[in-house]
């Protein structure tokens, strides 16, 4: 499996708590708690309601994928890869985050796949959030 | 129309800050949002208007409604005219709401020049860090909603090619047009795979050129020898996911599609050909179902029979090859899709694909990324002899 280049995300200082955890391998999601639900990207503020009543929760990570694409003509950073991976995964707190699934065969890849978080350090060590493949337990 | 007392300015916000070494663009903006509206004593959600014009700092219109959280918006704008600009958005705002087009607009501005000379520029948008690490081309954000699409209703490769297969059938009478070989479905499924499941031949041309037109009052128009042709209803949406829940099998246009045709006091029914946006296959069979020309999801199979193509197909589209085939200058399709909906009205469209007693069409326009956040217009134009 080739490594997937990590770009340098830009650090706004407005989301510092969520670099750090990400730098810690931990995924926070902002959470209103007047519309007691969570929203992606981080803000300060609710785009539901526009209160600032919004903390970074710490989640599972856990999700499945919403939808994906492999794409074959990389440009930037990821020019050299044959096929990139991305993804919409659907969170089990709600949100649709935009993503590399990554340590997956293309040709695995499936809507309603179950994937999980993880973070690959950038060049400057920040945690670039992307998903791999979950396994779950098939009885219950 | 007059404004002359129509709209009233009702809240007003002076952001604190002189010296803001970590803050935003951004969080600026948010912050003068939320106060000008506790001034007025307006929720957010209340909002349906915005003029911001933020390109110069990298930031467009649409990613800073989404950062909002603002949407859907019927009205919005980001002319820059520098620091005139805010004076022409509060004029332009209340022509809209003279118009009916909207009820609440909020006029946002703010910077960082002082503690962050060197912000703004491309990548500043408040998604940046979350959007642009991932390598989301413009062909993969459109595989995703294709993606999503086909998985939800059916929609098949055959179904999204048979789009290309009108447009290309169409562009080979249009003598300018870049593409003017017709294609098979066959052909289209053989081309490289770009974004699954977007092919090559899914994607539109990329082209230099431009075009323009010109709009005038109805007493100027019967001063002139050329025939006219008639704007009857227009609608537009910025379309966001909200708190993160992007739903990528439906856009703009299902909001401002139906604005466009109460305008116009007609259906469905009445248009007789359709100019629309085909950046992608895709967003042709989103535009349809949203536009109300077939139920959500049955696009594909509106389409399979041929019912795009022109002269005498149930819905011709795209009469000059579209984008896909002829034309799509500095990556934005609109204004050539308008052009094209005036040549049919005009009945000067080549004589192959001339929709017979064409009185009625429809234009559709998208924005930004039906992949991230969107907005929509829809144009609704009718002959010149049409009530």
């Amino acid at each position: 499996m080739t490594e997937l280049p990590v770009p340098e995300p830009r650090q706004d200082p407005a989301d510092a708590a969520y670099w750090a955890a990400a730098a810690q391998g931990v995924l926070t999601v902002p959470y209103c708690s007047s519309c007691q639900q969570y929203s992606w990207f981080p803000r300060r503020h609710c785009p539901v309601c526009g209160g600032t009543a919004v903390e970074l929760r710490p989640v599972s990570g856990d999700g499945v994928v919403y939808s994906f694409t492999i794409n074959r003509r990389p440009a930037g950073a990821f020019r050299d890869q044959k096929a990139v991976i991305i993804a919409y995964v659907e969170l089990t707190e709600g949100p649709r985050v935009l993503t590399n699934l990554v340590g997956v065969d293309p040709a695995d890849v499936r809507i309603g796949l179950p994937v999980r978080a993880v973070f690959d350090s950038s060049p400057h060590g920040a945690g670039v959030l992307r998903f791999t493949r979950r396994e779950v337990a098939r009885d219950s | 129309m007059s404004q002359r007392g129509s709209a009233v300015i009702v809240g007003a916000y002076e952001h604190p800050g002189r010296v803001l070494p970590d803050v935003s663009v951004p969080t600026i903006i948010t912050e003068v949002v939320h106060g000008a509206l506790a001034d007025a004593g307006l929720e957010l959600s209340q909002v349906d208007a915005f003029f911001y014009a933020g390109v110069h700092q990298g930031i467009n219109l649409t990613s800073m409604a989404d950062h909002l959280g603002l949407g859907p918006l019927r009205y919005y704008e980001s002319t820059d005219t520098g620091g005139a600009s805010y004076l022409t958005h509060v004029g332009h705002a209340a022509m809209a709401i003279a118009a009916g087009l909207c009820s609440v607009a909020v006029v946002a501005m703010g910077g960082v020049p002082r503690s962050q000379p060197r912000s703004g520029g491309a990548g500043s948008a408040p998604q940046s860090p979350f959007e642009d690490v991932y390598g989301l081309s413009q062909p993969s954000a459109y595989a995703l909603a294709a993606q999503r699409h086909m998985y939800e209703f059916g929609t098949t490769s055959a179904q999204l090619a048979m789009v290309r297969v009108a447009a290309a059938h169409h562009a080979q009478f249009n003598p300018h047009a870049l593409l003017r070989e017709p294609v098979t479905v066959e052909q289209v499924l053989d081309s490289p795979m770009i974004s699954d499941p977007l092919h090559r031949l899914d994607c539109c041309v990329t082209t230099d050129g431009g075009g323009a037109v010109v709009v005038v009052a109805p007493e100027v128009a019967r001063s002139l020898p050329r025939r006219g042709v008639r704007v009857l209803g227009h609608g537009e949406a910025i379309r966001t996911p909200g708190p993160g829940r992007i739903d990528l099998t439906t856009t703009g246009a299902a909001i401002s599609g139906p604005r466009a045709f109460e305008q116009a006091r007609i259906s469905v029914r009445d248009i007789d050909m359709v100019s629309l946006y085909d950046s992608f296959t895709i967003t042709v069979l989103l535009s349809l179902e949203d536009l109300g020309f077939c139920e959500k999801g049955k696009a594909g199979r509106f389409v399979e029979e041929g019912a795009l193509m022109a002269p005498h197909g149930a819905l011709p589209f795209n009469t000059d090859g579209g984008g896909l085939c002829n034309n799509h200058p500095d990556r934005r399709g609109g204004m050539i899709r308008i052009i094209e909906a005036v040549r049919q009205l005009r009945s000067e469209a080549a004589p192959e694909v001339q929709v017979p007693d064409c009185e009625f069409a429809l234009v559709q326009g998208h924005g930004h990324s039906l992949g991230t956040r969107s907005a929509s217009a829809t144009l609704i134009l009718g002959r010149e002899d049409v009530r």
